[in-house]
């Protein structure tokens, strides 16, 4: 068993989406943990353009497969080509992205081809697996992933058949660097899907730019139930404003009507890795926690020194932030005027 | 057009999204006791949406729900909802079934029950799992398209469905052919509360393990059997499936028919490695906001 690591690409509305890249950087690390090439697979009509991103953030090899007819996504039909092609060239690990069409995707593919299949996953990692029986498992895929609405960390392993599937998560894995004019193979499939006419058709499109960027935010003020209502998060939009931060919150912020959803981090919301993550009167729950705590540096603003935030925080400030925040706010100001 | 034959597929599930301080054990693990069990809230909203297009279209809603006994409690309150009738799909051969396993014995129950369907509908995600793969594979089992992420159903005419669903950034409107699946999304509808008739007829409504502790209830029915077929005349009977009546091949179900194992569970519990305590004083706030700037964080 040492077929290849490969990553499906997404790609829409003509250009290659952040989380095939994203999964390059994990897929390239349990490549060369198992010792076999790492490769990406690009489907639609018009894709071997994407080729050379995937080289330069790490693949080795990219499959094509392109046709005329899979121009748009259609669930049916890349379920089928990609089916065929793991059929024909049987890797031993495939990554989708946990992202709308990944979801949609993958447990068709994995359906068809009878293989274990795991959502969501938060990290990925080789090692051994002895099952009950006293069977062992050499260098296998453990996909790791929350459950439990987010109370619990599984490790999921398929251990009898292949490929190991998972889809991750978006924005948990950091992106690869680039590798300025490396290249690879590209092999280019012939399709056969003669027979498969258009199964769902899109009649129309609409395209909703996310106003909020989180994800690629270098600094994130987050405010949560303890900012106390609507009109008092203009504070945390003034201290965002200072730092040139974006602005988040926690869920209970966001169903009290505190703030609308596209801010929301956490297991339901948007994972988010920025340098510098202040949390204002967020108590910390654990959804909250899953979709934050790989920022690089956390502080943590509470009146409640028993808040689980705490847990987490590089820096704490024990506080009304009312008063902790206007603080913040001068300070910085102070600063940029010097 | 023919009435439309519809099957909404619901699952019970431990309500993870309030877990209180009970909740969560000594040791920071879940305390599945302590945690109420709710209808799945995205199932709701698959179950609201069929209701709604038998309405528009005419038809029969059926409710089928996966799991232990206890899951009768959503089939009756799909019930009160407005559901036609509703079934249980329970066995112990059942227990340690992954998304493969589920997804396969909930497809030979549709097929074996319901042949004629023309809509399987189910919620996006169940909140114990947040997999969304049960409707996916249920799909391809069933060998069907899927629409998935729907909030809204356009039209439904000549064997054609069209439909609203979210993708990653915004919107399609997408056409396909009947029958078809759909996994539905909380922002499709606001289901509908339970309707008062309905609750004071079907929280009566029993499965066949209710029967002898129902018997002291009805005296005038002297055997659990005579009491079913009682119960079965006023519409209130829920039936348990098991594994012989839907046809299901044991290796494909159960831990048999699940490739996934879990090698380990390990409970969240904060690292608990000391922040640095920054004091809420003018001078205090300075020397944090100078750190952040000499480390380069800011």
């Amino acid at each position: 068993m040492n077929g290849e690591v490969w990553v499906f690409a997404e790609h829409d509305w003509d250009t290659l989406q952040e989380i095939g890249i994203e999964l390059l950087s994990k897929g390239r690390e349990l490549a060369d943990e198992l010792g076999v090439a790492l490769c990406g697979v690009l489907i639609g009509s018009d894709v071997e353009k994407h080729g050379p991103a995937l080289f330069e953030h790490g693949a080795d090899r990219v499959y094509v497969c392109e046709h005329k007819s899979l121009g748009a996504y259609d669930t049916v039909k890349y379920a089928k080509v990609l089916t065929d092609l793991i059929k024909k060239h049987s890797p031993q690990v495939v990554l989708y992205g946990a992202s709308a069409r990944g979801r949609d995707l993958a447990p068709r593919i994995a359906s068809k081809l009878k293989v274990g299949l795991t959502a969501d996953c938060t990290d990925l990692q080789i090692g051994d697996f002895k099952r009950p029986d006293g069977t062992l498992f050499q260098k296998i895929l453990y996909q790791i992933r929350p459950a439990f609405g987010g109370n619990i960390i599984a490790t999921i392993v398929t251990p009898t058949t292949r490929p190991q599937m998972a889809t991750v998560r978006e924005g948990v894995m950091p992106t690869p660097p680039v590798q300025h004019g490396k290249t690879g193979d590209i092999v280019r499939e012939a399709i056969e899907i003669a027979n498969l006419g258009n199964v769902t058709r899109i009649l129309q499109r609409e395209k909703k730019e996310r106003k909020v960027n989180l994800k690629g935010a270098r600094i994130i003020v987050s405010g949560g139930y303890g900012v106390g209502s609507r009109e008092n998060f203009s504070l945390i939009y003034s201290l965002a404003a200072a730092l040139g931060a974006e602005v988040g919150a926690s869920r209970a912020a966001v169903d009290a009507g505190f703030i609308i959803k596209d801010h929301q981090v956490g297991q339901t919301g948007t994972t988010v890795r920025p340098k510098l993550y202040i949390a204002c009167g967020i108590s910390g729950s654990v959804q909250h926690r899953a979709g934050m705590d790989q920022s690089a540096k956390i502080v943590a603003i509470n009146n409640d020194p028993e808040a689980p935030i705490f847990g987490i925080a590089h820096y704490g400030i024990i506080g009304d932030l009312n008063v902790v925040i206007p603080m913040l706010i001068e300070d910085i100001k102070k600063r940029r005027v010097d | 057009m023919k009435e439309l034959s519809m099957v909404v597929l619901v699952k019970q599930v431990p309500d993870t999204q309030n877990l209180t301080g009970e909740a969560m054990k000594e040791d920071g693990t879940v305390n599945r006791a302590a945690l109420p069990a709710i209808f799945n809230p995205e199932d709701l909203n698959a179950l609201e949406m069929a209701l709604d297009l038998r309405e528009t279209y005419g038809g029969a809603v059926h409710v089928i729900s996966m799991g232990p006994p206890s899951a009768v409690e959503v089939l009756k309150e799909a019930l009160y909802r407005g559901a036609d009738d509703a079934y249980l799909l329970s066995d112990r051969r059942f227990a340690g079934s992954d998304t493969l396993a589920t997804s396969f014995a909930l497809k030979q129950a549709v097929t074996t029950k319901f042949p004629d369907f023309d809509i399987v509908l189910c919620g996006r995600q169940a909140i114990d799992g947040d997999t969304a793969q049960v409707g996916p594979q249920t799909a391809e089992k069933l060998g069907i398209p899927q629409l998935t992420y729907v909030e809204r159903i356009e039209e439904i005419k000549d064997g054609m469905i069209k439909a609203r669903k979210l993708i990653d950034n915004g919107s399609e409107l997408v056409e396909t052919t009947l029958p078809v699946l759909l996994t539905v999304t909380d922002s499709a509808n606001e289901p509908r509360p339970y309707l008062a008739k309905r609750l004071l007829k079907y929280r009566k409504a029993a499965c066949g393990f209710d029967l002898p502790g129902l018997l002291s209830k009805y005296p005038q029915f002297k055997t659990a059997e005579a009491l079913r077929e009682h119960l079965k005349q006023k519409g209130l009977f829920i039936e348990m499936w098991g594994m012989e009546d839907i046809q299901a091949d044991k290796e494909e179900v159960g831990f048999a028919g699940s490739p996934t194992t879990v090698k380990m569970i390990e409970s969240i519990s904060l690292t608990g490695k000391g922040f640095k305590k920054v004091e809420p004083t003018d001078d205090g706030i300075a020397q944090f906001v100078a750190e952040l700037i000499e480390d380069h964080t800011w």
